[in-house]
Order: structure tokens, then sequence, then C-alpha cells
């Protein structure tokens, strides 16, 4: 499905720059047309992301409208036609010269000590424009030097030259307008609040467009000049969304990620975790070595307690042997989200095409049926965003799950007009700016939009009244009958309530809104490579089942012919005994799958459990063979975020020890036994994904160099699947139902061995509806009991208004609770009782 | 109290001359509904309701009411900037007065509020407008106070509220009050301010806030002196009205007199008719220059305006002449000073407030009124060096760029503003502090030059010994 809009004739006006007749856009300011036509105009507040304020003054040029030349801020003013614009006389020369004296006279003379100097716009411009000597000899304005305004973001206030940019970004783009300007005149500063700190998950952000060192980002204080900085431009692979980023190094350590402008994906903005998160790949606890089971002393033993080191050649054969000695259908592979779409295709062809098994998923439990993520009419960003555009939210908070998203979909509801309707158990991070919000329970949310488009009472989305679902219905109806696109964001809400009800509402919205298109919300770094390059069961690379294996037939030695298991089903198979042996691509299942029981049934009673991995989580400490992987940063290749759209990774450093990129282990693995996967490089690989997928014939190194920072946007559709509806019990005695989901910060792997994040995570409360937490005559602060059928926690009661009556919610992967314990992943909803103690 | 040298009654002066908006102030209840009401007071709202909307506004644009708050701009034509079918719009009435020595809208809000809500409803009639916020400055309590309960009385008089005197015509009026910057007096700071944002002005284009004011839609700000005129004009006419004055400024205005005179206070003059000197020496007015000294030099219009010198006091109150002489009425403020003055004192006290002032938006008044202030105390503290004059300036210039072709835009009423502006800055704060230092520095260089220099033309700041501090 693609959203091709006929060309259009972008009538032009004609302005005259310097003498020159140029062509500026109708409504384009004066800057930026200067700019496109080859005339750079000095500025500092100006930023194309943000609301032009006109405040520096550095970008006055002279301009004559008709009245006589007078000067004027080009960054605040459109292009009219025959403008007359002259960014050179005498009286520009002299504003532009006394702006930047004025913004020198109380800057201290921190350059050499200044993480800025080297790529700071106030030292370029004073070293090319400024005077060689001070004029003013007074005394300059003093602050407090760097004050922390957050855990990683730190403030001298000397150094501003109070542009705005930080400010305009925390309360345009992320709405945290915790920072702001205090005092006047020449005490005129920026600073957070008394007792609040700008606690925003984007802070990082205001680093990279502060036009001066007044904010520096606690982990790059002090590390580098620029000039010692290599950079190469990359995606990050933290979460789906596949942000834009410039890696940056120092004598072969990541030092920065900076966010990169590409136009339909992250703006250039990207979320804290998403910045700061190079941390744990330079962590001194990546594993660097393979690793087999061995005693206390190091020494090897199949059925140590510990793990020992061993060389690649001794481990890959322990691994070998298990894979061999295992019939197909008693090989499982669990993973493969964190790698890039080569490795991706690698294992896909190692597991399907050597193997033969098709007991295969990179989701942890924790996603969708690929075949409703792949056969639902895709959207990409910018349709999401269409100004004036309607947006239906099935699935998570984006704010805590997919931060750069976040920005563009805030972005398009705040000022782009775009409508918003949310079906969620609890209030989100755009809530404030929806037109309905709605708080449906957890297996609710398909009753609920029946019950909006007229058909059937809302039961299962007890709390709602008909008229609310009724308003939210009608909004979309009208915005379908006047052709404005309608998105649906498609996703987990909760971990404690099956994938089925997800499904089943977002079949019955396809079927109500046949126009709508859908944005999948799964979160975990390359999943969407992963659905594409068929790491899931009854899939093959390029969108297609295993009915049509066409495209692999030839290249594979084999293809499996009925479909596998799915996470849950590999894991309930694990524990009964029936996995010979079970392959972990980095899939810490104890911490991501979200019924932590079957979890460890699962590892207990697998045969053989290789883990390819970064680090040692507890999940791996359980493996028999470990095998260490190259991170994001120490391999080239591609990815695949959530609209489809492949982008360009890149190695900029090497990874620690002997740790090797994935794809190179599935080449070696295949090699002892027996099979040539015919890979010498991720261009071999990309080549044969285009020959056997037509939806990737144009994934190509031409087409991905040419498109490097857009990347290239694969489409295609898989048969849409329509598994069974599901039954939801009725709320039972119990009464409550639980809602789990995550949060940006929590005890994940990669946060925990980030400095800079390991400490951002909220912990885990039971968050309960006011009026339920008088119902059960709970006070705050009390201990509870939760109980599910499953097990039981111990946790703090919270009142929280944001939550649908009839809930609990809870955060996973927070410290002391696990939420894990309470999840049965066969049932379709988590009862839950209190217990008081 | 003829003779009498009072330094700070700056209390209302009645001189006999004819009144628009003093009538009031010689009762003690002058602020009451009664006295009001005694007193023709509404009265001119009754005939504004018994007339067309459009013939409220017509009388009042006919009558040249030039606005009052700084720029002079005719209240009518401004009234005529809304957007067509652009709903809602407000009134804005601007009673944040901060400029030194201005403190003729503090009298009329402590002693005739009725006066002042009574030109803002004609104005709301005239214009269609269901709200008005009356912002007052921070620190004028009692105006505060005695607007608030003439607005009680005066909403349970009926003329306030729901159809206002039993005419379809209904209408609210909103008190609200500044937390003290004088900043804020610039109209589209002060909308920012009633909003609820840090008092900072917007950036121009829309030039009026006609356009795009509160809440984004189209608003009228007026100065509360401005709209305390506009009953008079409703009771009389705008023939009554333009039969004072000069033809191009009709009618009367308060002049707030403040400095070496022997009796400062509000006057209400009529335009064009009193002169600068009938005005500091008349026995109605200020009586003369304090015993035993002379007139040195005057601030004609407020703080921003440059000054005046004994050449100019035969100048008549009036903006086009005064414009056409180099400074302006601006705000009405007039402060006077005696040969004891200090050119370069006076100077920097006028920059300093400037500088303290600047609400720190653009960084050639942020950094620009602080540098000159920071110059002017050196010079003051004997640290001054002979450049520092001609960097004072060439600082002045950088927020006031140095002159421009003046165009004239009849059209949009432009006669008297200077256009395009002539500032790096957003607002003409910044440019105001430059107006001190070029008309001190012009007149009275060689007090300047004293203070730098001893009587040898060695810089009083070099050190008699000691070495050259390092190249
Ligand atoms: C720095 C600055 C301060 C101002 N202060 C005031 C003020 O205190 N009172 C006022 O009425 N106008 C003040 N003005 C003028 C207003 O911006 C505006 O022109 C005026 O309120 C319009 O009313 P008028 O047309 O009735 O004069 C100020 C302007 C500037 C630039
Ligand atoms: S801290 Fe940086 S971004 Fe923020 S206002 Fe100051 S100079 Fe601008
Ligand atoms: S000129 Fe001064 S007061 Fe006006 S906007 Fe700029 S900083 Fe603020
Ligand atoms: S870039 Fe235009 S005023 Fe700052």
């Amino acid at each position: 499905m693609s959203d091709e809009t006929p060309p259009v004739e972008i009538p032009s006006v004609d302005i005259t720059v310097d003498g020159e007749t140029v062509a500026a856009r109708p409504g384009e300011l004066l800057i930026d047309a200067c700019e496109r036509t080859g005339t750079y105009i000095p500025r500092f507040c100006h930023h194309s992301r943000l609301e032009p304020v006109g405040m520096c003054r550095m970008c006055l040029v002279e301009v004559d409208t008709g009245r006589g030349p007078a000067l004027q801020p080009s960054c605040m003013l459109p292009c009219t036609p025959g403008m007359v614009v002259d960014t050179e006389s005498e009286r520009t020369r002299k504003a532009q010269d006394g702006v930047l004296e004025f913004l020198l006279v109380n800057h201290p003379l921190d350059c050499p000590v200044c993480d800025k100097g080297g790529e700071c716009p106030l030292q370029d411009q004073t070293m090319a424009f400024g005077p060689g000597e001070s004029r003013f000899v007074e005394e300059k304005r003093h602050f407090e030097k760097p004050i922390p305004v957050n855990e990683n973001v730190h403030l001298d206030r000397e150094r501003c030259i109070l542009c705005d940019r930080c400010t305009r970004f925390a309360g345009e783009v992320a709405g945290d307008q915790l920072i702001h300007f205090m005092d006047r005149g020449g005490q005129t500063q920026v600073n957070t609040f008394p007792e609040q700190p700008f606690a925003s998950y984007f802070s990082g952000n205001t680093v990279q467009i502060c036009p001066v060192g007044a904010l520096t980002a606690a982990p790059y204080r002090f590390k580098a000049r620029p000039w010692d900085l290599e950079e190469v431009e990359s995606t990050s692979t933290l979460d789906s969304v596949g942000s834009r980023i410039s890696v940056q190094s120092s004598r072969d350590r990541v030092l920065r990620f900076q966010g990169v402008d590409a136009d339909a994906v992250n703006w250039g903005w990207l979320s804290d975790k998403e910045r700061f998160v190079f941390e744990a790949y330079d962590h001194a606890d990546r594993l660097a070595t393979p690793m087999l089971r061995g005693d206390a002393l190091g020494n090897r033993a199949p059925d140590g307690d510990a793990l020992v080191a061993a060389p690649w050649s001794e481990a890959l054969g322990v691994a070998a042997d298990a894979l061999s000695a295992a019939p197909a259908d008693r090989l499982a592979v669990l993973g493969g989200a964190r790698l890039t779409n080569e490795s991706q295709y690698a294992w896909a062809k190692l597991a399907k095409g050597v193997f033969g098994t098709d007991h295969v998923d990179a989701q942890l439990g924790d996603g969708l049926p690929a075949e409703v993520v792949l056969g639902l009419p895709r959207a990409t960003i910018d349709r999401a965003c269409t100004p004036g555009g309607t947006i239906v939210l099935l699935g998570p908070d984006p704010k805590e799950e997919l931060g750069a998203l976040f920005l563009r979909l805030r972005h398009a509801v705040v000022h782009d007009g775009a409508t918003l309707v949310e079906l969620t158990p609890r209030r989100t991070g755009l809530s404030a700016h929806a037109a309905h919000s709605l708080r449906v329970l957890p297996g609710g949310a398909a009753d609920a939009v029946s019950a909006m488009f007229g058909g059937g009472s809302p039961a299962g989305a007890a709390g709602l009244s008909a008229e609310a679902l009724a308003a939210a219905g009608a909004t979309i109806a009208a915005a379908v009958a006047e052709g404005r696109p309608v998105t649906v964001l498609v996703g987990r809400p909760s971990l404690a309530e099956a994938a089925g009800p997800v499904v089943d509402a977002a079949l019955a919205l396809h079927d109500h809104l046949p126009e709508a298109a859908f944005l999948s919300l799964l979160r975990r770094g390359n999943v969407h490579g992963a659905l594409d390059m068929g790491l899931a069961p009854g899939l093959l690379p390029g969108r297609v089942t295993l009915a049509d294996a066409s495209g692999v037939s030839s290249v594979w030695p084999t293809v499996p012919t009925d479909r596998g298991h799915d996470a849950i089903g590999i894991l309930e198979a694990a524990a009964a005994g029936e996995v010979d042996v079970l392959v972990l691509l980095g899939a810490d299942v104890l911490a991501d799958v979200p019924d932590r029981d079957l979890a460890e049934r699962a590892l207990a009673n697998a045969g053989t459990v290789v883990a390819v991995d970064l680090f040692g989580t507890p999940t791996v400490a359980r493996a028999d063979v470990v095998l260490p992987a190259a991170a994001p940063t120490e391999v080239d290749g591609t990815f695949t975020n959530l609209e489809g759209r492949v982008s360009v990774v890149a190695r900029k450093v090497t990874a620690p020890g002997t740790a090797r990129p994935d794809w190179a282990i599935a080449v070696e693995l295949a090699d002892r036994l027996g099979t040539d996967l015919g890979f010498g490089s991720v261009d071999d690989v990309l080549a044969e994904l285009a020959a056997v997928s037509p939806i990737h014939a144009g994934i190509t190194p031409e087409a991905l160099a040419a498109s490097v920072r857009e990347g290239v946007l694969v489409e295609g559709r898989t048969a849409l699947a329509r598994p069974d509806r599901t039954e939801v019990p009725v709320n039972d005695a119990y009464g409550l139902r639980l809602v789990a989901d995550r949060s940006m910060y929590d005890v994940g792997v990669l946060v925990a061995h980030s400095p800079s994040l390991a400490g951002l995570a909220p912990g885990a409360v039971a968050g309960f509806e006011p009026s339920d937490l008088s119902r059960h005559g709970l006070a705050e602060g009390e201990v509870v009991d939760l109980i599910a059928d499953r097990g039981t926690v111990q946790v703090a009661v919270a009142s929280d208004p944001g939550v649908a009556r009839g809930t609990v919610h809870l955060r996973v992967n927070q410290a002391d609770v696990d939420a894990g314990r309470l999840i049965d992943a066969s049932a379709p909803v988590t009862g839950i009782r209190v217990g008081r103690r | 109290m003829t003779g009498a040298y009072v330094p700070h009654a700056a209390g209302y002066v009645d001189n006999g001359g004819p009144k628009v908006v003093s009538s009031r102030f010689v009762h003690e209840d002058s602020y009451t509904l009664e006295r009001s009401l005694a007193t023709g007071g509404y009265e001119g709202l009754r005939a504004a309701l018994a007339r067309p909307p459009a013939d409220v506004h017509a009388e009042v644009r006919d009558a040249t009411l030039l606005g009052r708050g700084g720029a002079g701009f005719p209240a009518g034509v401004k009234w005529g900037f809304c957007p067509e079918g652009v709903w809602p719009r407000y009134l804005v009435v601007n009673g944040d007065e901060s400029e030194p020595g201005t403190y003729k809208d503090r009298l009329l809000m402590e002693r005739d509020p009725h006066q002042l809500i009574e030109g803002c409803l004609i104005t709301c009639y005239a214009l269609g407008l269901s709200q008005c916020f009356l912002y007052v400055r921070g620190e004028m309590a009692l105006g505060q106070e005695r607007i608030a309960a003439a607005l009680n009385e005066a909403y349970a008089a009926g003329y306030v509220g729901r159809n206002v005197l039993g005419t379809d015509f209904s209408v609210d009026v909103t008190l609200h009050w500044g937390a003290g910057a004088y900043i804020v007096g610039e109209e589209t700071a002060l909308i920012e301010s009633l909003e609820g944002n840090r008092g900072m002005p917007r950036l121009k284009p829309p030039y009026f806030p006609a356009a795009i004011g509160l809440y984004g839609q189209p608003t009228i700000v007026n100065n509360v002196e401005t709209l305390a005129n506009v009953p008079w004009i409703l009771a009389n006419g705008a023939e009554a009205y333009k039969r004072m004055g000069s033809e191009t400024s009709p009618g009367t205005r308060l002049f707030a007199v403040s400095g070496h005179v022997k009796r400062p206070g509000v006057y209400e003059v009529e335009q064009g008719v009193t002169t600068f000197r009938d005005l500091f020496y008349g026995d109605g007015f200020c009586q003369g220059i304090r015993d035993g000294h002379e007139l040195k030099m005057f601030i004609p219009g407020g703080g921003s305006a440059p000054w005046f010198f004994a050449e100019h006091l035969d100048l008549p109150l009036e903006a086009k002449e005064v414009g056409a002489a180099g400074s302006m009425l601006g705000s009405g403020a007039i402060v006077v000073m005696d040969e004891t003055t200090d050119a370069v004192k006076a100077c920097h006290r006028m920059v300093r407030f400037f500088a303290r002032e600047s609400c720190g938006k653009c960084s050639p008044c942020r950094e620009g009124t602080s540098w000159e202030e920071k110059i002017l105390a050196r010079i003051l503290d004997g640290h001054g060096r002979p450049s520092d004059i001609d960097l004072l300036l060439d600082v002045g210039d950088n927020i006031s760029p140095g002159p421009y072709p003046v165009a004239s835009h009849p059209d949009e009423g432009l006669d008297a503003v200077p256009f395009p502006p002539r500032q790096t800055t957003i607002c003409p704060l910044g440019p105001s502090s430059v107006a001190p230092i070029t008309s001190t520095i012009r007149r009275f260089r060689h007090e300047f030059e004293a203070k730098i220099t001893r009587g040898d033309g060695i810089p009083v700041s070099a050190a008699p010994s000691g070495g050259e501090a390092g190249s």
C-alpha cells in the first residue's frame, strides 16, 4: 500500500538576494531560502524543527519590501514577491557584528576547557568575523559553574546565549516545560524550577541543539575534542523507530551518539535512552570470549555450575555436536531482534534452511502474530502524522516504548491538527492531547471497537459509556468521510493481556475501516527486520509463508513444510522436555518473556542451550554454550524499522575480544554442520536476500547509498491471518485485571549497563484507580499482596487516576517487584486479587 | 501653597483650563458611583447605546483621539484594524504605567475608575466585544482596589454584565494585575503576561495585536487615558472635542511633571495651546524652577524620549511639533532638571532603569543596555577612558542604528512613527536606553570628559606610577 501523491506544481516567489534573483518557496523563511540558494546567514536561535522566535538577532539583514530598507530578522520573515535583500550591506554587517559582540561581552573565555570548542557556532562566527580585541573591560556576569539540571545534563549559565532553543524544545517538542527563562535584564538565565529537575526522557536533545557549550551531557563531558572524533552515520537499533544517528568515536571507543535529521523518521531527535545507550556497548561486562560450562576452578565440566572461557573452535564444536544430534523438530531458535537484517537472514537460513526447523520466533511472547503485523495495510510514520489526519492508538504508550516516534506523534497532534483517539488501559503521554482518550479493560478492546461503530454493547469496555464510544467512532467516521487518513497504531498495551484480544480489536478496526493503515508498535530493536527475514513461525524471507517457498527453495538446502511453534509454544515444548537444542539469539527469556514461570521451566528442561549474546544475562548464565556477538556499533549491515524502512547500520569500532557479528557466527556454525551458507560478507547476504525476496530486490548497496538518510521503504503484505477470536472470561470474582507494561527505563540489560540510565528506573508500584483504592480499603503506600493464579508479588499501593477502573497497573522489569511472576502466557487476561498483609 | 517647593507632591493640580478627563478629580469621593452619576457619569454610555455601534466608532474616529500610551496612534483608526469575521475579540486596557516619571494613569484609575470603565464599555459596544481585560500595574494597590470596587458597583447597577442598561449588549470586564515588570507595558508583552506567560514582547509583524492578539484573537489594546477620553467624546460629540487642541492633536492631555519645578504634579493641558514654558513657569502650572536655580534640560515625554533644553521651551505641547523638533510627548511624563543636575548621573539613572527592566529576550537589549550601564557606572566611579564616549555611542548605534530613511504611511496612519523602525531589537525598550545617552553626550560632552580626564587631559583612571599592563 503506497501513499503516492501526484507531483504538485510548487509556485515560487521571486526575491532578490545581493543583486541576484532567487526563487523562494511560498511561505519559506528568508533565512532558509537564502541558505538553500547558497547564501548563508549566521544564526543562533533559528532551528528548522522549532518555532521561530527571532531572539538572538544574529540573522538581521537589510530587507526592502517597498518601504525602504530596514534591518529585519531573516529567521522570522517569510519571503514575499519582490523582496530585496542585502546580506552584505554596511548596515547588515554592522548589525551582525554588533550582535556578535553583544553575545560575547558576557561570554566566558572557556573555550579551551569547553566541550563545545571546535564545533561551536559562536566560536566559529567569532573566528570568522569577530574583532580581535574586546571593547568590554568590565566584570563579566557570573553564575555558579555547571549546575546539573538532571542526572545527565549540566547547565553552565555563563556560557548560555539565551537562544531559547533548549526551552523551546522542552515546551514545544517534548512537552516537558521544566526549563525556563528566569530573571530579567543582564541576569536573565535558563534554569529549572526549584525542586523540579528537568525530568524528561528527551533532555539530551537540548545538549545537541545548544549552539554553545552551556548544556553538556555528563557521559561526554571532557571525553574528547571534536577534532579528535571520527563519525559515521548509522541507525539506532535500540528500538524499532530506527532513528538516524551519528556514531562518534575516538581511539576505537564510541563516545557519543547524536541525532541526525531524517525527515521521514526522527527529525534529528533521540530519546535519552537511544542517545546514551552507547555506554552499554562499551561496557567492560561485554562478553568477549566464548564460554562453556565448567567448574569453579575454571575447568570444563559439562554439568558444572559455572561458565568458563573456551576457544571458538571448541564452543562451536559443542554447539554443532548438539545440533547435529537433534532431529529438526526438537530444535528451536528464539530471539534475533537485536540482529541486523543480514544476520537475521543468515540465521533464518541456518535455522529453517539447514536445521530444517520452523520453531523459530524473534518475538518472545510479548508481540503480535507476524501474519497480522505483515498482513494489515501498513502505514508510515509520515502517514500517521499527516496534518489533519486521525490516529487511533491501540497499544502501549509510545512515550514509554518508542521515544522518537512519540515526538513525531506529539508534533502531529499538538502542532499539525491531527486527531487522536486512544483505546488504552491507562493514560499515555499523549492523552492530554487526545480528542477521545478511552480507558479500555484488558481483553475489552474488540468490544469497544464494535461499540464505537454501533455494533453490540461495550461489555468488555466496562466503565465506558456507549456515548463516549460512539462519539469516538463518529470522529473517526467523519475523518474517513472527509477523506482524511486514519492510522491505527497497534501493539501490546499490556503484557498481562495476551496478543489475541489486541489482534481481535485490530481486525475489527480493519473491518470497519478498510481505508485505515496500521503502524506496528512492536518495540524491540530490529523486530520488523526479523519478521521480514523469516524469523517467525510459518514465514520465510520476504513476507511470504512456508507455502510460498519459491524464492528460497533454489538456494536453501531445505525448507520446513509445517508451521512451527511461536515463542510461547517453543517455551512450552522446552518445559515439557521436547526441545533438545534451544538457540537464544540475544534472547534474555528470563527478563523478556512476560511469563516468568514458563521461562524458568523452559530453561530448566531444555537440552543444550546455546546463547549468542552481548552480555552475561541471567539467561546466558544458564546456557551450555555462550557465543559472544558484536554490538550494533561494531557491525555493518542494515536495519528495518516499524514502517518497513531499511537503513544502514555502520560499523565504527571493533568488537571486544573475539566477539563477532551474528551472521558470521551462523556461517561458522553451518560450516561445522557441513553446509556452506555462501556468505563471506554482509553484501553477499544482501545480494541473496534481493534474489530470493522480490520485495527486497531494491535493497542494494547502491540504493542504500543513494538514500542514506531516509532509507528505502520495503512494501508488500503477507496474506492476512485471521486467528480465532479470543474468548475473554467475564471479569470474575477477583474483580481486578492486571495491566503490566514497560517504562522507558527498567532493569533490562542495556539500561543496566548504561551508567547514565541505570539509576533512572522508577521502580514498581501497584497503581489503582482512586475509587478502586477506597473500594478495597487500601491506603497509599501500603504494601499488599497481588495474587494471581500463577503467583504472588508484594508491592506498595499507589493511587493512579490514569488507570482504568477495575485494573491494577504494574511496570514490568523493575527491581524488587517481578510482574512476570503473575502472568500466565496461556491466559488471555490476568486476574488479580488483593491480599492485605 | 504657592511658592513652597514640594519635591514629591505627585498629585493633581487644577489649572483652570478645559477638562475632559480630570473633571471629577476635585471631589473627595470622585471614585464612587454616586459621585460619578451626580456629575454626568455613564451619560456617554447612554448616548452610545442609543446609536448603532458603527456610529459610535465613527464618532471616536472623527474625534482623532490619539493614543496616550506613547506612540500616539489614532484610536479610531486602530479599532478598524480587526480582521473581518474573526471572533471572539478582546479589549485590553493598558494600565501598566511604569515609565520613569509617569503617573497620570494612576490618578485616572484611583480618582475616576468609573470614567475608565465607561470608556471600556463604549469601546466594547462600538466594536461588538463582550470581554474586556483591565491590566493594572502590580504596584498600584489603591488603583486596583478602587477599580475592583467600582466594577462591583457598576455590575450591581447594571452598567456592566448581561444586558447593559436593559439593551441586548452584554459585556464582562475583568481586572488583572501585573507582577512588577515595566516591559509588560509594551502591548504584546502585556498580552503574554495576561495569558500567563513570562512577559516578553512578541515579534512584529503583526504590527498591531488587532490582527493576532490575546489567545491568538484580534485584540485592541489601549491606554487608560485614551479610553478615559471616550465618554466625553460620546457625551459631547467629536466636533466639540476637536474644538479643543490643535488640528492634528485635538483635545487635552494629562502631563505628569516632576523634577526641579516649584509645583510638580499632573496637569490637564489643552494640546497645542500651552507651551513647555507656560507649563514650567505659568502661575496656574508649575510656577517655575525652584528658587535660585535655572533650567538645564528636560525630558519631554517619558524615559524613552530624547531630551530637550532651554531653546525648546516655546514649543507647544503637541505631538507633531515636538516630533519635528526631534523628540516626542510619548507617555506624557515630563522630567525637569536644573543646573545642579549632573548630566552623566542623570543619564546613568535613566539607562540603569532600562538595563534592569530589559526583559532579556533579545541580545542587543539584554547585553547592550547592561553594558551601557556598566560603562556609565565606571565613568561615574572615576574609571572612565577617553574612548568610552565613542564606545557608548557605538554600542547605542548597535541597538538603535543611525539615521534611516523614514517612510511615512498615511494609509496606515503611521504618520509620526518612523518606519521601518530603527532598532536591532524586538521592541523599543532597548532603543529607549539610547536616547538619554545621545541627548546628554551631544549637549554635555564636556561633563563626560571632565569625569574621564583630569584638568591636564590625562585619564583619571591612568595610574600615575607603575608599568603598563602587558600588551
Ligand atoms: C517598553 C514599552 C513600555 C510601554 N509601557 C506602556 C505603559 O506603561 N502604558 C501604556 O499605556 N502603554 C505603554 N506602551 C505602549 C503600548 O505598547 C501601546 O502602544 C499602548 O498601550 C497603546 O495604547 P494607545 O494606542 O491607547 O496609546 C509601552 C511601549 C513600550 C515599547
Ligand atoms: S542553554 Fe544553550 S540552548 Fe539553552 S538558551 Fe542557552 S544557549 Fe540556548
Ligand atoms: S528590546 Fe529589550 S525589552 Fe524589548 S524584547 Fe528585546 S530584550 Fe525585551
Ligand atoms: S537566528 Fe534570527 S534572530 Fe536568531
